[in-house]
């Protein structure tokens, strides 16, 4: 049972004093499971992280998960689940409870006025970046471009795009691709 | 009855966000507005760009930051009262997990076959730009009048564009913007 306790306090310390996402996790976590407690090595780290950010969900629960079942199976990923959720779950539980008897308050609201122009800024600033890591070129720049203003403007389903680009990236693998290839 | 349903509701949502979110953050943003926002009305748009502020600002993964908030405001605006408000929380929590739960379980038991599995990479490759764009279009949706109400949300817009862009801590940029909140309304 101390195992298991291993690693829920593992996770829970990595959810409790991360901010600003998944991504800010990951060194945390690999400092913590390979380099620490030695429950993956190097390589293993890297293929699951590659897996990880691949999948639907967070990457961080993503991770937590792999990292649990590959040590102890999955009751150890239940554990490590329950780490890596529990702090933000308090988090935000307490802020939701505070901020409703608070929002009507004048003095929150202007200072929200001030903040939600600034989030929408801190979405659109690491775009470039991130177009540049996925491989976007000028040939599939259209892409990410149409996804943008259908779903932006025209409100059309997020969940269809997906459905749309795991499709259409199969096709083209296993058919256009052989057939411009031939 | 009526609590039941909306338990209900809120469960197939978040399973839902959880199961086709991909791309993490950001990207999965499009989707959960498009749930609670327009399709069950459970808050509104300021309320949801308010979510994403506090996410930026709190430890934790924004899909379970805005799980956990919204379960709790969707029953609680409905006039119930704290601790069914609570259940709503674990409720949108756990559902927005469980998707993760079951692939990852499978990925971990088959996890070489699934790296080198070509549909697997076909798919992967048609979804990698695709989330650039649901990116993009987070930002797109909250674009509107309620989020810029005057030329003073555009200057404060720009100025966090250009500090963001220049690498400076979104927590403190989110700090200053409410700073200048504080000041000039």
């Amino acid at each position: 049972m101390k195992r298991y306790w291993e690693l829920f306090y593992v996770f829970f310390k990595i959810g409790a004093f991360t901010f600003g996402g998944g991504y800010a996790m990951l060194p945390l976590i690999q400092n913590a499971v390979v380099d620490k407690k030695k429950w993956l090595d190097d390589k293993e780290f890297i293929d699951m992280l590659a897996i990880a950010q691949s999948m639907p969900g967070p990457i961080a629960l993503n991770t937590a998960i792999f990292v649990g079942n590959k040590h102890k199976g999955v009751k150890g990923s239940l554990f490590t689940s329950l780490g890596i959720i529990l702090p933000s779950f308090v988090t935000i539980l307490l802020l939701v409870i505070v901020f409703t008897q608070f929002r009507e308050n004048a003095v929150v609201e202007s200072v929200f006025k001030g903040i939600r122009p600034a989030v929408v800024a801190l979405i659109f600033a690491p775009l470039l970046r991130m177009g540049k890591n996925a491989d976007i070129t000028w040939q599939t720049l259209w892409i990410p471009i149409t996804v943008a203003l259908i779903v932006g403007l025209l409100h059309v389903s997020p969940i269809l795009i997906i459905v749309l680009a795991i499709s259409l990236g199969i096709l083209y693998r296993m058919v256009i691709k052989k057939v411009i290839n031939r | 009855m009526a609590l039941f349903q909306l338990y209900l509701s809120i469960f197939f949502s978040f399973f839902k966000i959880g199961l086709f979110g991909f791309g993490g953050g950001y990207a999965m943003l499009p989707l959960i507005q498009q749930e609670v926002v327009y399709t069950h009305e459970w808050i509104t748009v300021s309320e949801f760009t308010d979510i994403v502020a506090i996410s930026q600002t709190t430890p934790g993964p924004i899909s379970f930051n805005s799980a956990t908030y919204i379960g709790y405001k969707a029953i609680n605006n409905t006039g119930h009262g704290t601790l069914a408000s609570i259940f709503g929380s674990a409720i949108s929590t756990l559902a927005v997990s469980l998707p993760s739960f079951g692939i990852m379980t499978l990925v971990v038991t088959f996890f070489f076959k699934f790296k080198e599995n070509r549909y697997v990479r076909a798919a992967l490759f048609g979804i990698k730009p695709a989330v650039i764009g649901l990116i993009a279009a987070a930002g797109i949706l909250l674009i509107n009048r309620f989020n810029f109400i005057d030329y003073k949300s555009w200057l404060i817009f720009s100025v966090v564009f250009l500090a963001s862009v220049k690498k400076i801590d979104p927590i403190l940029l989110i700090a200053l913007a409410g700073l200048a909140g504080f000041i000039l309304y």
